[in-house]
C-alpha cells in the first residue's frame, strides 16, 4: 500500500492548503495520521488515488513523498495488537510510526478480520511482511 | 586622566612626522620579508623608497581578507618563527583559522593601547578589573594592559551571570571588560536580584560586537557606572586599537600605531574626514604580522576635531555597518558562505536558506532556516530531525557558534528580484 506523507511546517492554514488541493484534485482520504514536532508537522494519510494525490501536492510546491506502507486488519477481540509487536518485537523489529485505519470489509464475526485495521512502517519492512504473511496472512489487507 | 599625553596629545606636524617614519620603517619591513607584499608592490611599479611619509600611503596595495586567507597559515609574517613570542588566533578570516604572530615588541605596544584605554575609562592602580570575555582571546591583550595600569586583574570567565553577579558584589570588583550585551544581561541580573546597589562597579570596557549608542546608555544608567567603547580587529589587535573617552565623542585611534584611512569601497579612493565610508588600516608599528592597507570592511567616518578631553587622536563615528555580507554574532564573525559550505557539507547540496539574526536577552541567536525540497524528505521524522541535527553540527564546526536550525518548507523563502534574501538580521541596531 501507499502512503503519502507530506512535510508541513507550524503555520496556520497549511492543512488546509494541502486538503484543498486533494479536494480540488478529487482525492480522497481513506487514513490519515498528524505527528507534530517542535518545528514541523508530518500529516500521513492513504488516499484512494495516491500518485495523482503526491502529483499535485508537488506541482503545487509541497515537500511530500510515497511510501510502502504494510497494512493489517485487527481481530474483533482482545490481545491481536499485542501478538503483533510480540511477533514484530521477538524479530528485532522496530515499529517507526503506526495508525489506524477503519476500512471496510471486515468479517463481522467474533474473532475474525475486524473492520479495524493498522497501518505500519517498520524498520525492516521485507521481514515484517514475511512474518505478516506466515502468521496472519488472512488479516493482510494488501497482498499485491 | 591621559595615560601618554606625549602620544595622545601630540600636535599634527609632530604626528605626521612620527607616522611617516614608521611607515617608511614598515613598508621596508614587509618589502624585504613577506613575498606576497613585494610582489605586489612589484607588479604596482613601487619600491620602499616611494614610501617617504604619509601622504605616499594610497600608493600603496591594499590588503584583504582574502590575501590574509590565500597566505595562510605564515605567508604574512614578517620576522622568523624564532622571534614570534605568541600566536593568536583569528576564527574570522574565511572560515578559516588564521594564526596572527605577535613578537615580543609586539605585545608590549598592545599593553601600552589597552594601558590607554583603560585610563580613559577611569582604569587605574586602585581597581579591581574582571576581565569576563568568554574563552577570546581579547582577554590576553586586555590583561597585559590591566597589569601596566596597575590595575588587580581577575582573569576568570564565567558565563554564568548569577554567579558573576555574586562575585562581583563579594570582591568589590570596580571594573569591568566584556561584551556590551553581556554587560546588559548582567545588569539585568543585578537589577532583578536586587543587588544593583551592593556591586562597587563604576567602569566598563566593552567590544567584539556591534551596538549601538542607545544601548551604551541603557547599560549605564542601569548600573550608573561608566561604559566604554572599545575597537580591535582580530587580524591586528583585539582589542585595544580605539576606545572612546569620557566625552563618548567616537572612539579615538592610536594612529601612532594603527594608520587610519576611510575609502569609497566601490572607487577605492581615500575620503576625506567626516566622509562616511569604509575603514582601512595600516599597521606602523607591528613587526611579526604587519598590514598594509587592510580593509576593515567596517563602514563609518573619521573626524580630527578637537575633542574635549584633550586628546589630538583622530575619531571613529559610530560604525553603520558593513561593505561586505559579514555578520558579527556574539562577537563572531560569520559570512553567509560559510553557511553555505557547511550545508553542502552536511547535505551535499546547497538548498535554499535564510539567516535570521535576532537579540533575545540581550544575547544574538543565529536560526538557519532551510527548504527541506524532495532531496532531503523523509515520511520518518526521525530522519528529518536527523537532517537538521547534522545541518546544525556542521554549522556550528564552520563558524563555532551553535544555531538552531529550522526546517521550512519548499519555495517558502521569499525571493526578492529571484535573489535570495540571505540574511535577516532583526537585532535593530541602527
Amino acid at each position: 500500500m501507499k502512503q503519502l506523507s507530506v512535510f508541513l511546517e507550524n503555520r496556520t492554514g497549511r492543512l488546509e492548503d494541502v486538503v484543498t488541493v486533494l479536494r480540488n484534485n478529487g482525492v480522497s482520504i481513506l487514513s490519515l495520521s498528524l505527528a507534530d514536532t517542535k518545528e514541523f508537522g508530518m500529516l500521513r494519510l492513504l488516499a484512494d488515488r495516491p500518485d495523482m494525490a503526491y502529483n499535485a501536492l508537488k506541482r503545487n510546491g509541497f515537500s511530500c513523498g510515497l511510501t510502502d506502507v504494510l497494512t493489517v486488519r485487527l481481530a474483533d477481540r482482545t490481545g491481536m495488537l499485542q501478538e503483533l509487536m510480540a511477533e514484530f518485537s521477538g524479530a528485532g523489529i522496530n515499529v517507526e510510526y503506526m495508525y489506524t485505519w477503519p476500512s471496510e470489509g471486515g468479517s463481522g464475526e467474533s474473532g475474525a478480520a475486524s473492520n479495524m485495521a493498522v497501518v505500519l512502517k517498520t524498520s525492516d519492512m521485507a521481514l515484517t511482511e514475511k512474518i505478516l504473511a506466515e502468521k496472519f496472512r488472512k488479516f493482510m489487507l494488501d497482498i499485491n | 586622566m591621559i595615560w601618554d599625553k606625549t602620544k595622545e596629545c601630540m600636535g599634527r606636524e609632530e604626528m605626521l612626522a612620527l607616522q611617516g617614519e614608521r611607515l617608511a620603517r614598515t613598508v621596508r619591513l614587509v618589502y624585504h620579508n613577506v613575498p606576497f607584499y613585494r610582489r605586489k608592490m612589484q607588479n604596482m611599479g613601487i619600491g620602499p623608497d616611494d614610501i617617504r611619509g604619509v601622504e605616499d600611503l594610497c600608493k600603496l596595495p591594499f590588503t584583504t581578507k582574502e590575501d590574509i586567507r590565500s597566505n595562510y597559515p605564515f605567508g604574512l609574517l614578517a620576522v622568523p618563527q624564532s622571534e614570534i613570542a605568541r600566536i593568536h588566533v583569528s576564527r574570522g578570516i574565511m572560515g578559516k583559522a588564521m594564526p596572527i604572530g605577535y613578537t615580543k615588541q609586539d605585545l608590549a605596544v598592545w599593553s601600552e593601547c589597552m594601558a590607554r584605554a583603560l585610563t580613559m575609562a577611569g582604569v587605574g592602580a586602585d581597581d579591581i578589573l574582571q576581565i569576563a570575555h568568554g574563552t577570546f582571546a581579547e582577554e590576553l591583550g586586555i590583561h597585559g594592559g590591566a597589569e601596566k595600569v596597575g590595575a588587580a586583574v581577575l582573569p576568570i570567565s564565567i558565563r554564568n551571570a548569577n554567579k558573576l553577579a555574586g562575585i562581583l558584589v563579594d570582591f568589590g570588583i570596580t571594573a569591568i571588560a566584556c561584551t556590551p550585551s553581556y554587560l546588559l544581561y548582567l545588569a539585568e541580573t543585578l537589577e532583578s536580584g536586587g543587588e544593583t546597589d551592593m556591586v562597587k562597579l563604576k567602569t566598563a570596557v566593552c567590544g567584539a560586537e556591534l551596538w549601538t549608542e542607545r544601548m551604551r546608555k541603557q547599560i549605564e544608567d542601569k548600573l550608573h557606572i561608566r561604559v566604554h567603547d572599545i575597537y580591535g580587529l582580530p587580524e591586528i589587535m583585539e582589542p585595544g586599537m580605539a576606545c572612546d573617552c569620557e566625552c563618548h565623542a567616537g572612539l579615538h585611534v592610536y594612529e601612532d600605531h594603527f594608520l587610519p584611512e576611510i575609502i569609497n569601497p566601490e572607487t577605492l579612493r581615500p575620503l576625506a574626514d567626516g566622509e562616511t565610508g569604509e575603514l582601512v588600516f595600516t599597521t606602523i608599528t607591528k613587526e611579526g604580522f604587519p598590514l598594509l592597507r587592510y580593509r576593515t570592511r567596517d563602514l563609518t567616518s573619521l573626524t580630527r576635531e578637537a575633542c574635549a578631553c584633550g586628546r589630538t587622536l583622530p575619531r571613529i563615528g559610530r560604525f553603520r555597518g558593513r561593505s561586505d555580507d559579514m555578520l558579527i554574532i556574539r562577537g563572531i564573525n560569520v559570512f553567509p558562505s560559510q553557511i553555505e559550505a557547511a550545508l553542502s557539507e552536511a547535505t551535499g547540496t546547497v538548498p535554499h536558506y535564510r539567516m535570521i539574526v535576532e537579540r533575545t536577552e540581550n544575547l544574538d541567536t543565529l536560526e538557519v532556516q532551510v527548504e527541506a525540497g524532495e532531496k532531503f524528505f523523509s515520511d520518518e521524522i526521525k530522519e528529518m530531525e536527523k537532517l537538521s541535527c547534522k545541518i546544525g553540527d556542521a554549522i556550528q564546526q564552520t563558524i563555532g557558534l551553535a544555531v538552531k536550525v529550522k526546517l521550512v518548507e519548499p519555495k517558502s523563502i521569499e525571493r526578492s528580484m529571484g535573489k535570495a534574501v540571505r540574511v535577516v538580521d532583526r537585532r535593530k541596531l541602527f
